[in-house]
């Protein structure tokens, strides 16, 4: 997309996907996150881990500024979103984002559910999209509920139609805010082999999510944090297996 | 006593005390009087036509008009309300305030009667009527803009994270997002509006109209001060089955809405 994204800050291809810088953010008196580092490079898939409460979510929310930071920067691909000339929209567009609770717009059919933004935001004509559309569900294997309204379809089959809505801006990256917290056990796994094949496509990924397997197998990166700070991070199985920090030891001693 | 004979001694007692309040009724009621004032349908033959072509077309016409105003007002004080800049909100709020906390008929009687004086004899078109109307229409819409918020507040949150998440900015997102769905959810509420607005255009009988003007009450009252029916409550009882016929099937209009709206939850 040619929209200009900042007025003197250019896309870097050399810059990770996402750079958060010292980021702080609270809720009144309610400090969740007290200086965040972190970076996922392009083509990375970087799972989050941690107990409730630790900041994991706000922290992937702060990423495309659904939440507003209190202080620090995002980069995205090099662009610090958290700069008011930015123009926050265009950024976002090429950030797909999942939601726990799916929130596909409930008054309209899926394949407008996967429509509407590219024709209003990416100024595709109907047909375009269409096509994109349905290349997108065919992806999650979902092909035949197009006309379908989301109140029609399994809790699986709405995530895996958030998914292709995400995929149908073509987006540099995605967001996942624990996709499979709201789905009945059995219906986890569709979601998340269509998770990994993403990953296999190489789409940078991050994913907060208490699915260590899927950590384990499909991360590149584990983080790990509590109360507001990363506790500790690198390669999956090291931090899984053999964790260094007791306060991981503990969490990890509580859910594996 | 156990528990069930208990249970059946109260179920007894309330409806002896039925039966005693319904023959009260029967024997206090003035039945000669009741028959001679509330129904005379002598004259009515050449006159019925006029309740309903005059009338009740009338009433119709002016809850439409009202509804149809108060509603874009509404639009306009919800819009106002999410405005980025605060003395947007403040108008809005105070506004609707104000004309929740005035009676309809003070509104009315001022457009009516308060601003020809005081911007020199300007009224609205439409004459005495038409000013009332336009009362109507001030305090509908406060009451709906109040509705239209709650709509929108009952949409969730996630539906604009979504539409923002995806890089469609905040006027799009209201509009195909939010209000779409916002709109549904207060159907029912609107229409029980309607309803309430169907009886408040009673009240446009202070200001005064023209004979093919008159709404189903002024039409009434001018019927009990004249005619063969004059001095009766014929036309009262007339005009009463005339605004059930229009009232009763919309609140069941709305119980249906509300009952399929639970459904689809």
């Amino acid at each position: 997309m040619s929209t200009q994204l900042h007025p003197t800050q250019q896309v870097d291809p050399g810059a990770p996907a996402i750079e958060v810088r010292d980021l702080h953010k609270s809720f009144g008196d309610n400090h969740v996150l007290t200086g965040i580092d972190f970076h996922v490079d392009a083509g990375q898939v970087v799972c989050v881990i941690g107990p409730s409460g630790s900041g994991k979510s706000t922290l992937l929310r702060c990423v495309n500024r659904l939440e507003e930071p209190t202080a620090g920067q995002v980069l995205i691909e090099g662009i610090d979103i958290t700069d008011p000339e930015t123009e926050l929209d265009a950024v976002r567009s090429r950030i797909g984002m999942v939601f726990q609770q799916f929130n596909l717009f409930s008054h309209m059919t899926v394949l407008r559910n996967l429509t509407i933004a590219q024709q209003r935001v990416k100024k595709r004509g109907r047909r375009e999209a269409e096509e994109v559309a349905r290349a997108n569900l065919e992806r999650v294997g979902l092909s035949e509920k197009v006309d379908a309204y989301p109140a029609h379809l399994s809790g699986g089959q709405q995530q895996r139609v958030a998914i292709a809505r995400a995929l149908s801006m073509n987006p540099d990256m995605m967001l996942f805010d624990e996709p499979t917290s709201a789905l009945d056990p059995e219906l986890v796994g569709d979601v998340l082999d269509v998770m990994k094949t993403l990953a296999s496509e190489g789409m940078t990924m991050m994913v907060v999510t208490h699915e260590m397997g899927f950590a384990r197998e499909v991360g590149d990166k584990l983080v790990f944090m509590a109360d507001g700070v990363i506790v500790e991070e690198g390669d999956p199985r090291t931090v899984l297996g053999n964790p260094r920090e007791a306060r991981t030891q503990e969490f990890l001693s509580k859910v594996l | 006593m156990t528990r069930t004979q208990r249970q059946r001694a109260v179920r007894l007692a309330l409806y002896a005390l039925f039966v005693l309040l319904a023959v009260v009724f029967v024997l206090v009621a003035d039945w000669e009087a009741i028959s001679t004032s509330f129904f005379v349908p002598e004259g009515f033959t050449e006159t019925w036509q006029d309740f309903v072509l005059i009338g009740a077309r009338n009433t119709i016409l002016y809850t439409v008009i009202a509804f149809a105003g108060g509603f874009v007002l509404a639009l306009v004080l919800v819009l106002m309300k999410l405005a980025p800049v605060a003395p947007f909100r403040w108008v809005a709020t105070a506004y609707i305030e104000l004309f929740r906390g005035l009676p309809a008929l003070v509104v009315i009687l001022f457009m009516a009667l308060g601003v020809p004086i005081a911007f020199d004899g300007w009224r609205p078109p439409g004459g005495t009527i038409g000013a009332g109307l336009v009362g109507l229409m001030l305090v509908a819409g406060a009451y709906m803009a109040e509705t239209i918020r709650a709509g929108i507040e009952a949409v969730p949150k996630g539906q604009t994270e979504a539409a923002r998440s995806l890089g469609m900015n905040g006027g799009w997102t209201m509009a195909t997002v939010v209000m779409p769905q916002a709109l549904r959810i207060v159907i029912p509420p609107l229409t029980n509006e309607l309803v309430i607005l169907i009886k408040d255009t009673s009240l446009l009988f202070v200001v005064g109209m023209a004979a093919n003007e008159r709404e189903l009450t002024t039409l009434a009252r001018d019927f009990m001060a004249s005619g063969p029916s004059a001095g009766t409550a014929t036309s009262l009882i007339f005009v009463s089955v005339l605004y059930l016929a229009i009232t009763l099937p919309l609140t069941r209009v709305v119980a249906w809405l509300e009952r399929r709206q639970r459904r689809s939850r």
